[in-house]
């Protein structure tokens, strides 16, 4: 029994990320496969989550497991912003804590000021059905950043806590 | 002694079946890495299979801006025109994909890999589906 179990969880550890050639979008035949990396001889290195691509991409990168490159041209300026902003109304959900810091460690200020998130408090409607459609946080949370599963990733603050 | 022995047995069993089913999953195609993307507004009008874009590989070597701010990719599966031309002039994916930074192109199958028919959109299996307008 124990060495069953033993077994099966080595047998779903390798079944995590799927290989390339079982991925139901690249094919089987293309020259390719066997010559791309895999996506679990990369992935299982990093620090492990439970959702997406099964990587706290925010942990590897602070942790300094990756060092991805901030820019490709020389003169290209790399802005960081460390400030927080509060979305209290949230309804019945904890507030959510938007950092600045791990966005930017990413993402150029542009890449959603102007054109998806005004950059005033306040000025933005933002509600979950926008989001779920792909607008606002959902330009990249549930398509590539972590999903919408992950609720209190983003409604973390208690309102209690909040100072009046 | 006998009743403990055919315990052992039938746990025996359901470790088996357990295995059998953890196997099965292992081997079933399921999905796609979280983030992939197909893109596929040229590609098979061409004559060429639809190219594959993994995130997941790109930003363990590359932050979002490389991309989405310094080359100017829109963050909307299908909404760059990007031609051949416009790569091997170095717009693009031809910022790194010129032999210098990462592989050129004529790699063609590396990009290329995809199954046919299908439609650009950012694929990947956990949890959601991806935002409606993807």
């Amino acid at each position: 029994m124990m060495l069953g179990l033993v077994v099966s969880m080595v047998l779903e550890a390798a079944g995590r990320w799927r290989p390339l050639a079982n991925d139901n979008l690249h094919d089987p035949e293309s020259p390719a496969i066997g010559v791309l990396q895999e996506p679990a001889e990369a992935l299982s290195q990093l620090p492990p989550d439970t959702s997406g691509n099964l990587v706290n991409w925010v942990k590897a990168l602070e942790e300094g497991k990756i060092n991805p490159r901030t820019n490709i041209r020389p003169e290209t300026k790399v802005r960081i912003r460390d400030t927080d902003v509060l979305m209290t109304e949230t309804g019945e959900m904890p507030v959510v804590r938007f950092p600045h810091k791990a966005h930017t460690m990413w993402l150029d200020c542009s890449n959603c000021h102007e054109q998806y998130f005004i950059s005033k408090v306040g000025a933005n409607p933002i509600n979950m059905l926008k989001i779920l459609e792909g607008k606002y946080c959902g330009r990249c949370h549930g398509a590539v950043a972590f999903p919408l599963t992950e609720c209190k990733r983003c409604h973390s603050v208690p309102r209690n806590k909040i100072k009046p | 002694m006998a009743r403990f022995l055919s315990q052992l047995k039938s746990m025996h069993r359901v470790s088996r079946l357990l295995l059998w089913v953890c196997a099965l999953m292992t081997m079933l195609p399921l999905h796609a890495e979280y983030g992939d993307v197909v893109l596929n507004r040229r590609a098979e009008k061409e004559g060429m299979p639809p190219v594959i874009y993994p995130h997941w590989f790109h930003r363990i070597r590359f932050r979002c801006k490389v991309c989405h701010f310094e080359l100017g990719f829109e963050m909307r599966a299908g909404s760059n025109d990007v031609t051949m031309q416009d790569i091997i002039d170095g717009k693009f994916c031809g910022m790194c994909h010129n032999d210098e930074v990462a592989w050129g192109v004529e790699n063609c199958d590396l990009c290329h890999s995809g199954r046919p028919g299908m439609k650009s959109h950012i694929y990947g299996g956990h949890q959601t589906a991806g935002p409606g307008i993807w």
